[in-house]
């Protein structure tokens, strides 16, 4: 019944017979700007703890589409929920939504710790408490020795860390990830690639990671949706059989898993023009 | 060490081209002043050391004048720079309304103004504020709000995932940011306020190294004229070295993008 259903919507901590309870939840979303179309019409459910992948061709929109569902922008149409907060409200999104960008952003004048501890000390944290509270990640991910350092002093992939970091302790239970390894060499990608798969086995999130690399995507998702070119459709969504693990080679030579690259690349390519 | 050196040398070959021709008298022939007089009227670099040893009481006292109107009408236009550029970074409108009179109060002849400032501040420090200040603020305002206006939108809207407010932003993301184009800003304004001060004595003062250097000019004491001058500019040179070392130490990450 509808009005079943509805209540289920309003309270999202009641959960829902049919699995784990949904965090994000994307209805006919269009948007553009002027008069280009960017996205046009997108439909996309998350599940809580569920990492997400968005592949598609450069400039299609993926970026802009983290945006909205962060709630930094309004889309032109349809609606967007995350963890219960609705369209029309941008702001109760964004307190649920942590971003990170493509490029590290590390601000040159705050060490390693105090860029991962930005968001407690946006929050009004004092600068010992907010340090406490990102200490122990950096140890849990092996990053103790580099606390102090100054971000001049880390190379791409620990200051991709870094960056990582100051997303989890945003605190937020959803993550938006724009493109994180993009600018990384192959090699270092690779690494962050297993590194980012074990970070999210110990803290687990709902994550949707946005990339143009197909194999990045499925080796890291639970779930890939591939995108066509503007204006924006889901044109097919992909799902690993093997659980996320951190044997990034033996995944990505897994039979199962190269036969849904060839998939996904064929409706990349597809729907590319 | 090189690069002191070779500004070093230059200045040294200069001076002694000029020492050569004031004491040959080559200078006073050049500029078609008879020779009896030219040793008043182009001194030589040693007349005006010996003037800078002879008149250091006068220096002394007339530069400590010049150096308080300095570094306070550097002192408002420090406040009113950054205040300036605070203020129109943050809101749109105040930005469109006031930046064009801003840079028109560059526009204005200092000097004319300088006389006016007389009239209604009278004869004390106050003048000489208010012109140093007037003159000093612009490079300061304009560079940081370069700075401020620069900032990756990108950098804001990750800030604004991370609970950042507007003020948060702005104290924690923008302003360190847009330290280095402050300092840009500030280098130019101490180099200059010794121009403002000067221009402020000559319309009217019974002190400081340009009344110091309006009396000398008007009986003849070219020397003294001279030696004004180098203590102004060494006011400014210090002030500038200050400003650096100030950069260096506050700003160690340099002029760089986010990456």
């Amino acid at each position: 019944m509808a009005t079943t259903q509805e209540a289920s919507v309003m309270k999202p901590h009641q959960t829902e017979r049919t699995g784990p309870k949904r965090a994000i939840r994307v209805m006919g979303v269009s948007h553009g700007f002027g008069e280009l179309e960017v996205l046009a019409g997108i439909d996309l459910e998350v599940a809580e703890g569920e990492v997400v992948g968005l592949v598609g061709p450069s400039g299609c929109g993926k970026s802009t589409f983290l945006e909205l569902v962060s709630g930094l922008a309004e889309a032109r149409s349809g609606s967007i929920e995350v963890e219960g907060a609705g369209a029309g409200e941008p702001t109760a999104r964004l307190a649920s939504c942590a971003y990170m960008p493509q490029r590290d952003l590390l601000f040159p004048w705050l060490s390693a710790i105090d860029n991962a501890a930005l968001a407690p000390r946006n929050r009004g944290e004092s600068k010992r408490a907010s340090r406490e509270a990102a200490l122990p990640l950096f140890a849990r991910f092996g990053l103790a020795e580099f606390a102090n350092a100054m971000p001049n002093e880390l190379s791409g992939g620990m200051r991709q860390r870094v960056a990582f970091l100051r997303t989890l302790l945003a605190g937020k239970p959803v993550l938006l990830l724009d493109e994180p390894f993009a600018a990384l060499d192959a090699i270092t990608r690779g690494e962050m690639q297993e590194w980012l798969a074990g970070a999210l086995l110990a803290e687990p999130r709902t994550v949707m990671l946005v990339t143009h690399d197909v194999e990045e995507a499925l080796y890291l998702c639970d779930r890939v949706a591939v995108l066509s070119a503007r204006p924006t459709r889901i044109v097919a969504e992909l799902q690993p059989k093997a659980p996320r693990s951190l044997d990034r080679a033996g995944a990505i030579t897994d039979p199962g898993f190269t036969s849904l690259r060839e998939e996904a690349l064929r409706a990349l390519r597809e729907h590319s023009r | 060490m090189k690069k002191v050196l070779l500004p070093l040398a230059v200045v040294a070959l200069l001076l002694a081209i000029w020492e050569l021709l004031a004491q040959t008298g080559a200078l006073a022939d050049l500029l078609g002043i008879r020779e009896s007089v030219s040793d008043v009227i182009v001194p030589a670099p040693t007349d005006v050391a010996q003037s800078l040893w002879d008149d250091r009481d006068l220096l002394v006292d007339n530069g400590w004048i010049t150096l308080q109107e300095m570094l306070g009408g550097l002192l408002i236009a420090f406040a009113l720079g950054v205040g300036f550029a605070i203020v129109l970074h943050l809101s749109e409108t105040l930005r469109r309304a006031f930046y064009p009179i801003l840079v028109a109060s560059q526009t204005i002849p200092i000097v004319a103004i300088a006389a006016v400032l007389v009239i209604w501040l009278g004869f004390g420090i106050g003048p000489k504020l208010a012109v140093v200040a007037l003159i000093c603020f612009f490079p300061i305002t304009v560079n940081m709000l370069d700075g401020l206006r620069s900032v990756d939108p990108q950098a804001v809207r990750m800030m604004r995932t991370l609970d950042g407010s507007r003020s948060v932003i702005l104290r924690r993301l923008e302003l360190p940011y847009s330290m280095p184009q402050f300092f840009s800003g500030a280098k130019i304004a101490v180099a200059i306020a010794p121009i403002g001060a000067v221009l402020g004595e000559f319309v009217g003062a019974n002190g400081g190294l340009g009344y110091l250097i309006t009396q000398a000019n008007a009986n003849l004491l070219t020397a003294r004229v001279f030696a004004s001058i180098v203590v102004l500019s060494a006011f400014a040179l210090i002030l500038f070295l200050l400003i650096v070392a100030a950069e260096r130490t506050l700003t160690p990450w340099g002029r760089k993008e986010l990456s």
